[in-house]
């Protein structure tokens, strides 16, 4: 096991059901890294996120997180491991019943046994970090999505966790929001020596702050490398996504009859 | 809705459940006449008890004075054998005499008990020997028709 | 549900009973999982509490009013029939009896269902459509112990305790439409109330049922809530279908156990 990857792939495959979402995968994220995963919706990418957080167990091949394999956790060892990871999700996921102070003190009231002081001095430090401490009385329907998906963030790095998980966190967002965001995933990662792995098709914010990204297309890797050689690559596949063309190997038209005998022409 | 509010409302609303209970036992049902009484138990047998069913009334005077505790058939002498929980402070003579009578008119039955003239009382597992059974409507019809037809005859 | 064309055919019959069943049998799994992690209720019982405060403290308003003019229609209709046979001093007895055996526990059943049931529906299915649950579990916080099960023993705890509420206040009712407002005499309103109704036969009948009835409401309603398919018309459809199986697993319920209990009577 090399101890420089935090999070190791090896030969998985996953199906949901019949259709095969990922087919022979072998990754490796390095620690201390900003990996971006990247493909079209539908390439598969969630799915790794949820095969490292031991959502779902691959039926084949193993994923092995800081030394653990996931899949031969028992619930006391998985629960252990999360804890040490955060997952920010694409809408935030932010608990609608409990206030931003009480989201973002979730995690801390119920793993570690610390008291109030202490933890209202973590909560307004972690909403600092993400520049919506003044927002802490407020509840999730009254913020803006952009707004969510930071306080989501800094419930995220409630425990200061070694693995961040970004399932599209630019999706939906203003350029200037994007800007904040792509920097705070950058700024994090640093200050909080951990390892990030995020998941998305926003090709520019992300090439700006990854150090590794890998491409993703049909269940399998199609490309990997750093941003320069992802904005170099030669495959066509590669380049019409890096560069975002309407046509290429992705059609666009949906596969369908000729127009010309849909037509009856 | 701040915390202790909320668990103000929550207890108010068990209390007022519980609250609830509590008078539909009491003054809706009948818990508060459960006597702690201590009751003696006598028997008595009948021909017939008709609709008389476990824990109905035995009343004398028209007061209640017991229970019926459980309805048997005796196979030796093939009568029904009913076991009255009485209470200790109604004592009833050894010649009492123990009827199945009907509330109203078309109402639930029950045990009426008169007292006799004997100096002894009943002790417990006593048997209650004069026994009248209950009215059964049949034989009051063929009763009836019987008189009616032997009065028609007598007078011809 | 699968209700395609061959619904009423003899094969969309059979697919829809064999699809009943596999639920049935999948519900009770996820019954013998929310009881099993009933361990975080019965530490934090305030989680319970504050979920008994939802499902039962709101549903109050709506109980106290049903069961007044519950009682007071029995009152009036009671008596409409007494009176021509005679018996107008029986209306305590009807009242009372049609109360604690059937009425109080059964319409405070389906009352709870459609107002309680469905909300813990909503809730819950909205929770897993905005990935609250999913983020919960990844935060090593587990859903069904911290979301799930209160709300279930909630439910239980609330449904008897409306339901004699509900009996109380028909027979309320039923007092103030026939002693005060016809005139039936008040004292044998009572006395032959109290007569009649025997604790053990009638009352105590009547709680176990609304016991049961709190137990299968509650199953059914975070049940569907959990199984819900994460988009709005998902949600609405467990909801709907909260409410109509509550509702017939009440009825059929209810026959069940008075034909045992009021056998002999």
């Amino acid at each position: 096991m090399a101890t420089d990857s935090l999070v190791e792939i090896r030969n998985v495959t996953y199906a949901y059901g019949k259709r095969v979402v990922l087919e022979r995968i072998d990754m490796a994220i390095p620690r201390g890294k900003v990996v971006a995963i990247m493909g079209i919706s539908g390439s598969g990418k969630t799915t790794i996120l949820r095969l490292i957080g031991g959502v779902l167990r691959s039926q084949q091949g193993e994923v092995i997180v800081d030394g653990q394999s996931v899949n031969a956790l028992d619930r006391e060892g998985l629960y252990a491991l999360r804890r040490r990871m955060g997952m920010l999700y694409q809408f935030g996921a932010l608990f609608t019943d409990l206030s931003v102070f009480d989201n973002v003190a979730f995690q801390i009231r119920e793993h570690a046994d610390l008291p109030e002081t202490m933890v209202r001095d973590l909560v307004l430090m972690k909403l600092h970090a993400v520049g919506l401490r003044a927002a802490h009385a407020s509840m999730p329907g009254e913020l803006s999505g952009g707004m969510a998906r930071r306080v989501a963030l800094a419930r995220a790095i409630a425990l200061d966790p070694m693995l961040m998980l970004y399932d599209e966190p630019f999706t939906g967002l203003d350029p200037i929001a994007l800007g904040v965001t792509a920097n705070l995933i950058r700024a994090l990662n640093i200050a909080l020596g951990a390892t990030s792995i995020v998941v998305t098709h926003d090709v520019a914010e992300a090439l700006e702050i990854v150090d590794y990204v890998y491409y993703l297309s049909d269940g399998r890797i199609v490309a990997q490398g750093t941003p320069d050689e992802m904005r170099a690559h030669t495959d066509p596949l590669v380049h019409q996504f890096v560069h975002g063309e309407a046509e290429g190997p992705v059609s666009y038209q949906y596969p369908s009859r000729p127009f010309a005998e849909e037509m009856r022409l | 809705m701040q915390r202790g509010t909320l668990d103000l409302w929550v207890g108010l609303f068990v209390l007022a459940g519980i609250g609830a209970l509590v008078i539909l036992g009491l003054k809706v049902g009948n818990l508060g006449s459960f006597s702690a009484a201590e009751t003696y138990v006598v028997y008595a047998e009948f021909d017939n008890i008709g609709g008389l069913k476990a824990r109905a009334p035995v009343k004398s005077a028209g007061v209640v004075v017991g229970r019926v505790d459980g309805i048997s058939f005796d196979t030796k002498v093939y009568k029904a054998k009913v076991k009255l929980n009485i209470e200790k402070n109604y004592p009833f003579s050894k010649d009492t005499a123990a009827s199945v009578l009907t509330a109203g008119l078309l109402g639930e039955q029950y045990i009426g008990l008169e007292t006799g003239a004997d100096s002894d009382m009943l002790k417990d597992q006593d048997k209650i020997t004069l026994t009248q059974s209950a009215v059964v409507l049949e034989k009051l019809i063929g009763q009836f028709l019987y008189s009616k037809a032997s009065e028609g005859g007598a007078k011809q | 549900m699968m209700l395609g064309r061959n619904a009423l055919s003899v094969r969309g019959i059979g697919a829809n009973t064999i699809d009943a069943v596999w639920r049935l049998g999948y519900a009770s799994r996820f019954l013998g999982l929310t009881v099993g992690h009933s361990g975080t209720c019965a530490r934090r019982p305030r989680l319970v509490v504050r979920e008994v405060y939802y499902t039962g403290v709101l549903s109050l308003i709506i109980i106290i009013v049903s069961g007044l003019f519950v009682g007071m229609v029995l009152g009036f209709q009671g008596y409409q029939t007494l009176v021509t046979y005679g018996s107008e001093s029986a209306l305590g007895v009807l009242v009372s009896l049609s109360l604690v055996r059937e009425l109080g526990p059964v319409v405070a059943a389906l009352l709870f269902a459609s107002r309680a049931g469905s909300a813990i529906t909503a809730e819950i299915g909205l929770m897993k459509a905005t990935e609250q649950l999913a983020a919960m579990e990844m935060m090593a916080v587990d859903p069904i112990a911290r979301v799930i099960a209160p709300r279930f023993w909630a439910g239980v705890i609330s449904m008897p305790l409306l339901a004699a509420i509900f009996s109380a206040m028909g027979v309320f009712g039923g007092y103030l439409v026939g002693v005060e407002l016809i005139g039936v005499d008040q004292g044998t309103f009572w006395s032959q109330m109290q007569s009649a109704v025997d604790v053990r036969e009638d009352v105590l009948n009547g709680v176990i049922k609304s016991c049961v009835f709190g137990f299968a409401v509650s199953w059914i309603a975070v049940f569907e809530g959990y199984d819900a398919p994460p988009t709005a018309e998902g949600v609405s459809g467990a909801t709907t279908r909260t409410v109509v199986t509550s509702s017939l697993a009440i009825l059929g319920l209810d026959f069940i156990l008075t034909a045992f209990m009021f056998r002999g009577v």
